[in-house]
């Protein structure tokens, strides 16, 4: 039994990385497509209003709303910021402001950037009208951003029937998030031991289980668990499954054992690939102890130890 | 109806960084001080439930591990919301209310170290029109500051007030991670960090977590001195088009206070989630709370912000003052989204004395 050291904060970078592929509603799509074709649209309520970007569904009453109209490239500017230093993925990688401009002919705003040289020539009130992008697709970057304009409206306010050719019905939206992952304490003990090739778990002050790996509470008392106990090497196969599918970055050959393995002394089991056995000769009850590559932070896999099976009684709890 | 009362509130000190502890290494404290504070184990609560979000600190199924800090195991009755832990007590409120639980207790915890908040907060927007310019959460408040100034509603010396009186109230706030402040006058000389919002209008960026003891009727005189009685409580949503909404009212707040009998009676205090001050401003008119109401005095958003909390702790600082004897009737405010898009209003009393 030893008290628990204060570990060395571990720390990892994180991507966390989803390409959503969305689905458009008919408003969505004739709205987008519309981008894609330098004319805007919007769609018009029940009340007469004429909301841009457009909606689906009447944002004050629910109805659904299908009366496209298109309306002007050119607006006003209803509310701004000034973003100094823009970030990966916004509209422009110079200093810009960001802008809600309500288009001539809608009475809602729509939020993109504004190219300006400075917050000084920015003003609510002033006149802008779209910069469409070079290449367009059918997404709100089609717009690449407002610029100012001193002029009327270039276009009057019409109805539109929202078909053009080659609709485009779906976004493809990526989404990247960057993270330094710190495990925490109870982790960050139990990976330090594994890279010096030690199991170690710890045990729950109150109902006296050892967890494996801990994640710093004990799930049964709600308490931390803090005393840190060696298992293993050995342990025992209580359950498994035999894995035919070829996992995408990762180098092994399927058909393989992958397995909750009860370490000697341990109260919960862990999961590990099983090795050195061919797959179809793995069996609950088959002794196995870790095996470290050179150089590895946590065991490759686990190999029988060609010690007799233990008995059912012995891990019928750690099932 | 029955009555229902907040017993116990507790939280951690928030943080800018918290690398050396996981979730419920940063939770499991503040879940012992509540239980402590009313003599109950996990076990003997009725129904649990959390409010959290796996996208700040990037851990997928964070609020299942959050879950061990509990003592789940074997199965209790439990809930979780990717929202405030406001709107957790919401969701436990309304259980205790339909009488098939008498005690709850209600956490949630935020940790944001681990990502870029602003960035992080983007993914949360409108995925056709909005999410695809990563517009930054700092931004979107600065478009709503903007035009509270062009409506002429108030003015940065305003503002600056308002971070200054936070941040100063905040000194005797053991868990803010922002306390005391420059003059109003000073805080103006700095530059713009989105024009027209200065670093001083934005809430710190912070890791905490908080956590609260609902109970009902006589059970709850069993367990506080002074319980402080929800009276009331709702929560309402404005469109989420940010160019459909007149940004310098919040007609959810209002809606909200109404039905939770806000305005049925005087409150001689307030803690209002208001993450930027520009949004206190507009919470005030909203609520119409005038210079006799005392609020914040725990600080607010300006000295401590962890998401999924600060709400939560708004309700609980509230209720505090109840348990205390420092107040009487208070209300209590939490918001989420981008420009005080969703608004929770709840009514705090305790008995005569």
């Amino acid at each position: 039994m030893t008290p628990a050291p204060a570990p060395e904060v571990l720390k990892a970078p994180l991507v966390v990385e989803f390409p959503f592929t969305r689905s458009l509603g008919p408003v969505q799509s004739a709205f987008l497509t519309g981008l894609r074709e330098r004319t805007v649209l919007g769609v018009r309520t029940a009340g007469g209003r004429v909301l841009v970007p457009p909606v689906e569904y009447d944002p004050d009453t629910a109805a659904e709303l299908r009366d496209l109209v298109e309306v002007a490239p050119t607006g006003t500017v209803t509310t701004w910021a000034w973003n100094p230093a823009p970030r990966r993925g916004q509209p422009l990688s110079t200093p810009f402001a960001w802008a809600l401009v309500r288009l001539d002919g809608a009475d809602t705003a729509l939020l993109h950037a504004l190219d300006a040289p400075g917050p000084d020539a920015v003003r609510t009130g002033m006149r802008v009208r779209v910069r469409w992008a070079e290449e367009r697709e059918g997404s709100i970057t089609d717009i690449a951003c407002f610029e100012p304009y001193d002029g009327p409206a270039t276009q009057e306010p019409g109805p539109h029937d929202g078909v053009f050719a080659d609709p485009v019905t779906g976004i493809v939206a990526p989404a990247r998030l960057d993270y330094t992952y710190a495990p925490g304490r109870a982790q960050s003990r139990y990976l330090a031991a594994l890279a010096g090739q030690k199991t170690v778990g710890e045990r729950c002050p109150s109902c006296r289980k050892v967890y494996v790996p801990p994640r710093g509470a004990c799930p049964t008392c709600g308490v931390a668990t803090e005393e840190q106990v060696e298992v293993g090497p050995g342990g025992t196969v209580t359950t498994f499954c035999i894995v035919n599918i070829k996992a995408r970055n990762l180098d092994i050959d399927v058909p393989y054992v992958y397995a909750h393995i009860a370490l000697d002394g341990a109260d919960l089991a862990l999961h590990g690939r099983i090795g050195g056995i061919p797959y179809d000769q793995v069996r609950m009850g088959l002794r196995v102890t870790p095996v470290w590559t050179e150089g590895g932070r946590y065991p490759d896999h686990y190999r029988p130890t060609g010690e007799p099976d233990a008995d059912y009684d012995t891990y019928k709890e750690l099932l | 109806m029955r009555d229902v009362a907040i017993v116990a509130f507790g939280q951690s000190g928030t943080r800018r960084t918290s690398a050396e502890v996981s979730e419920v290494e940063m939770l499991m404290p503040v879940l012992h001080q509540v239980l402590g504070a009313v003599g109950l184990r996990a076990g003997e609560i009725d129904f649990t439930c959390s409010g959290s979000s796996d996208y700040l600190a990037g851990r997928a199924f964070s609020f299942t591990m959050a879950l061990d800090g509990v003592g789940a195991w074997p199965p209790i009755s439990e809930s979780h919301v990717e929202m405030d832990g406001a709107w957790a007590l919401y969701e436990a409120w309304v259980k205790l209310l339909t009488g098939e639980a008498d005690t709850a207790l209600v956490y949630s915890y935020g940790k944001s170290s681990p990502g870029d908040l602003p960035e992080v907060l983007t993914r949360q927007l409108d995925p056709y029109y909005v999410a695809p310019l990563w517009p930054d959460s700092v931004s979107l408040a600065a478009l709503q500051a903007q035009a509270l100034l062009d409506a002429g509603d108030t003015d940065e010396r305003a503002l600056a007030e308002v971070a200054a009186r936070g941040r100063n109230a905040a000194a005797d706030n053991p868990h803010a991670q922002v306390t005391g402040s420059a003059p109003p006058g000073a805080l103006l000389d700095a530059p713009y960090l989105v024009r027209p919002l200065r670093r001083h209008d934005c809430p710190p960026i912070g890791d905490g977590a908080a956590a609260v003891v609902l109970a009902a009727g006589d059970t709850a005189r069993r367990l506080c001195a002074r319980p402080a009685w929800i009276r009331g409580m709702d929560h309402r949503i404005e469109p989420h088009g940010l160019g459909v909404r007149d940004l310098t009212r919040s007609p959810s707040t209002r809606l909200a206070a109404t039905r939770a009998g806000a305005f049925e009676a005087p409150v001689d205090l307030a803690e209002l989630h208001a993450p930027f001050t520009s949004q206190e401003i507009i919470l005030r008119r909203e609520l119409e709370l005038d210079d006799a109401v005392r609020i914040n005095p725990s600080g607010g958003a300006p000295a401590a912000n962890p998401m999924m909390a600060a709400g939560l702790i708004r309700i609980g600082e509230a209720a505090a003052a109840i348990h205390r004897g420092d107040g009487d009737r208070a209300l209590a405010h939490a918001t989420s989204g981008p420009c005080l898009q969703q608004n929770l209003v709840a009514v705090l009393e305790g008995e005569a004395r």
